[in-house]
């Protein structure tokens, strides 16, 4: 495999390259138990935070880990948290995030976390203990098939049965999680394997014969690519998060003022190229602006980079952007095609994919360079006729977006966002202005509520230099708040702004539009202070408080900020009919995108 | 639709049948029939499988699967430059009446008879699934008893060989 070290990295995440890591011991094999070694292993691959819980089958592995001095344990209240503390913690800094449970429950319990890192493609570890090799298949106490379960939402995942395996296993879990298209990886250790006594060599040989991922792009497509972009009057440069995980934000940027293209980012990609870039248009999709959503559906070449043509974003297929041809590069090949035919694929990492393009397209452009003053016209006519925007809600409450919006402008580009998933997700993707890759995570493809508190925890335990809001919503927040105590514990001072409108504000939504306005389940009794956030929050060690009028919002913002010793808890008390727009609705196509209830911008513009 | 034969070499590891597997049902892919031995590498196994799908599902199907991490290659054969067979056993109704007429079926198929009783003989027969389907159709009548029929395995014409040595 090839990597590029010229590249410059200056505006990128830290690389795992940059940060210090302890040297590998290198040397003779020394006598240790499965535990030892697995610990050990961890403290080779520099491995620095383990989120996990112990439990019988584990426990051996606990016994070591409380003895090291480089791996940190954080002992988290559910292993679900754990494992989007993983997540978040490998979405902060690059690196892979390690979680750890004990069988049966505990391995369950990382199943959701572990599809939702499957999904988005982040590269975890997760380590689980198993029942002691005889027990194995005889439904013994808290036993759990999880390599058969986790299969299909893993990228890997393994059964070490031999102690001498464990340094090989873990090496070839960090490996797989990190290269290629990351993703997460499971290695099941059963409980005598972690006693008996074996042998640690490092470093070990991994053994992949059938893993080699496609890093380097092929010259004639690039070549071909370049061609298309040359000739074409209504470019669009599609990003999807690949361009993040590929740390090729700047050769991006690059591209994008070289070709004069707009740039829309997807959900997984915001923070991939600046927002106050001029020529963003922001957010594509179900819920993205007017101005990318119709750039895609009158463009004549999508050049779409690590990005997956997900059905959030191209809404009904058959209508998708019909009269663009399209480039598809991307690092695996099972995307390109998938969904919509790439007239030129390209398999390779988008780091390198995007600097050849540069070249390519630079020599391209000595012969013509293209004229885009027109397609600009039309896009600023979107733009201007469409910003993002929202109204107050009649009702006199708070309106979310609101407070969202005074978060990003008041926490600025510097710090970390999570979010849960849902309205206020949404909202958070809009409203916030991302510069910086890295700077926005959620839960994309897999839409797993939840996610925000612990996603959060685990970005702040690998940058505690930077803030961390987590923008969530009383529905996801009920799911997982439990980590608050974690994070209370651990000095782990992330701020949860609560976006609280009483109940589970996007089924609501389409309750609101598509199902006559009934309003089944979603009242979450939150209004009525059931339960009450402020209180919540001061149980579980935080600074707990509440926002219920625009005139607070800010002082509030700046009174959470001030406090670093504890996390905070926001509960941003807000109208419960505010909606999410623009709006693709689902199984119609983006044509039919409404800028706001009954407002159809290019269904009219057709009309026209 | 058509029917595709893919010839997998894989790592000789326990749950590597139940990933291929998995991988097909889930991405709603029909294994025809599918067949796993091992190889003259005792580290790999191949899998023969049979699929019915057009083109375009077919290389999703390649390129899923070239994902997982146990496989190592893949090779689509095409039917005319390979040799494809099936096994069968089949254990047929051979009273006197129908004896002498069983037997001859054998001999025209040049199947052969394994196990043989009173009233049934137990017939092995190797080929192509046409083959063995009208050597079935062929034996209906007498009174088929029991069927045990194996995936198809195949191998590419030629002297060239498709082994995962080739990679490294």
């Amino acid at each position: 495999m090839t990597s590029v070290t010229s590249r410059d990295l200056s505006n990128e995440m830290p690389s795992p390259r940059q940060l210090p890591r302890p040297a590998p011991p290198v040397g003779a094999p020394v006598r240790v138990t499965g535990a030892q070694s697995l610990v050990r292993s961890l403290e080779a691959l520099g491995c620095e935070a383990v989120f996990g819980i112990p439990g019988g089958t584990i426990l051996p592995a606990y016994d070591p880990l409380l003895d090291s001095t480089r791996v940190r344990h954080v002992l988290v209240r559910h292993e679900q948290g754990a494992g989007h503390a993983a997540t978040g913690y490998a979405q902060a800094t690059g690196r892979v995030g390690v979680c750890m449970a004990t069988s049966g429950p505990g391995a369950t319990n990382l199943v959701t976390p572990l599809a939702d890192a499957h999904m988005d493609s982040v590269p975890v570890v997760a380590i689980t203990g198993q029942q002691t090799r005889a027990l194995i298949g005889t439904d013994a106490f808290q036993e759990a098939d999880i390599t058969g379960i986790t299969m299909p939402i893993t990228k890997h995942n393994m059964l070490v049965k031999d102690p001498a395996d464990i340094p090989r296993a873990i090496a070839e879990a960090f490996h797989l999680a990190a290269t290629g298209r990351p993703g997460p990886v499971l290695v099941d250790i059963p409980k005598d394997v972690l006693q008996e006594q074996t042998s640690f060599l490092w470093p070990p040989e991994l053994r992949l014969p059938g893993y080699r991922p496609t890093t380097r792009p092929h010259g004639k497509q690039i070549r071909e690519a370049a061609r298309l972009i040359a000739h074409a009057r209504r470019p669009v440069l599609y990003v999807g998060g690949g361009v993040i995980k590929a740390r090729a934000t700047a050769a991006l940027r690059e591209l994008a003022e070289l070709t004069g293209a707009p740039v829309v980012t997807t959900l997984m990609a915001r923070g991939a190229f600046p927002d106050s870039h001029s020529q963003h248009l922001g957010m594509p999709g179900m819920h993205g602006t007017v101005a990318a959503v119709a750039s895609m559906q009158r463009a004549d070449l999508l050049v779409a980079l690590g990005a997956r043509f997900d059905d959030r974003v191209t809404g009904q297929l058959s209508s998708f952007a019909p009269g663009a041809a399209v480039v598809h590069a991307d690092i695996d090949p099972a995307e390109i095609s998938k969904n919509r035919r790439a007239d030129v694929p390209i398999v390779g990492d988008c780091a390198e994919v995007i600097s050849e393009l540069i070249d390519a397209v630079r020599a391209e452009f000595q012969a013509t360079s293209p004229d885009l003053d027109a397609w600009w016209q039309q896009l600023r006519n979107w733009q201007q006729t469409f910003p993002l925007g929202y109204d107050r809600p009649t009702d006199g409450m708070l309106a979310p977006q609101y407070a969202i919006e005074r978060i990003g402008a008041l926490v600025g580009p510097e710090a970390i966002y999570t979010a849960g998933v849902g309205q206020h997700q949404m909202w958070a993707a809009q409203f916030i202005k991302y510069e910086k890759p890295g700077s926005w995570i959620n839960s994309g493809g897999l839409g797993t509520m939840g996610f925000a508190v612990p996603a959060a925890m685990g970005a702040k335990l690998g940058r505690p230099d930077v803030a961390v809001w987590a923008i969530d919503g009383d529905g996801s927040f009920q799911m997982t708040n439990q980590e608050l105590a974690t994070c209370a514990i651990e000095h782990i001072p992330i701020k949860v702004a609560v976006i609280n409108n009483g109940s589970l504000g996007m089924v609501r939504q389409w309750q609101n539009l598509f199902y006559s306005e009934r309003y089944s389940q979603t009242d979450l009794g939150t209004h009525s202070r059931i339960p009450d956030f402020v209180k919540l929050a001061e149980a579980l060690g935080c600074v707990g408080l509440r926002c219920e009028a625009e005139p607070d919002v800010d002082k509030v913002i700046k009174q959470a900020i001030e406090i670093d010793d504890r996390p905070v808890v926001i509960d941003f008390v807000v109208g419960k009919d505010a909606q999410v727009w623009p709006m693709v609705a689902a199984g119609t196509g983006n044509n039919d995108i409404m800028a706001a209830r009954d407002i159809r911008p290019l269904f009219d513009e057709d009309g026209s | 639709m058509t029917t595709h034969t893919m010839s997998v070499l894989v790592e000789n590891k326990p749950g590597v049948l139940a990933r291929v597997a998995g991988l097909f049902s889930r991405r709603g892919f029909n294994i025809h029939s599918l067949a796993v031995g091992p190889t003259e590498n005792p580290d790999i196994s191949r899998m023969t499988i049979v699929v019915a799908v057009d083109e375009l599902p077919l290389e999703q199907v390649t390129k899923q699967l070239n994902k997982l991490v146990n496989v190592i290659k893949i090779v689509e054969l095409d039917p005319a430059a390979a040799v494809q067979r099936e096994l069968l056993l089949v254990k047929v109704r051979a009273d006197t009446t129908v004896r002498s007429q069983v037997l001859e079926t054998v001999a025209l198929f040049r199947a052969k008879v394994v196990d043989v009783c009173p009233e049934a003989l137990t017939i092995e027969a190797t080929g192509t699934a046409d083959k063995l389907d009208a050597l079935l159709r062929m034996l209906e009548p007498c009174g088929i008893r029991e069927i045990a029929q194996s995936g198809m395995v195949a191998l590419g014409r030629g002297s060239r060989a498709i082994t995962a040595g080739s990679l490294r």
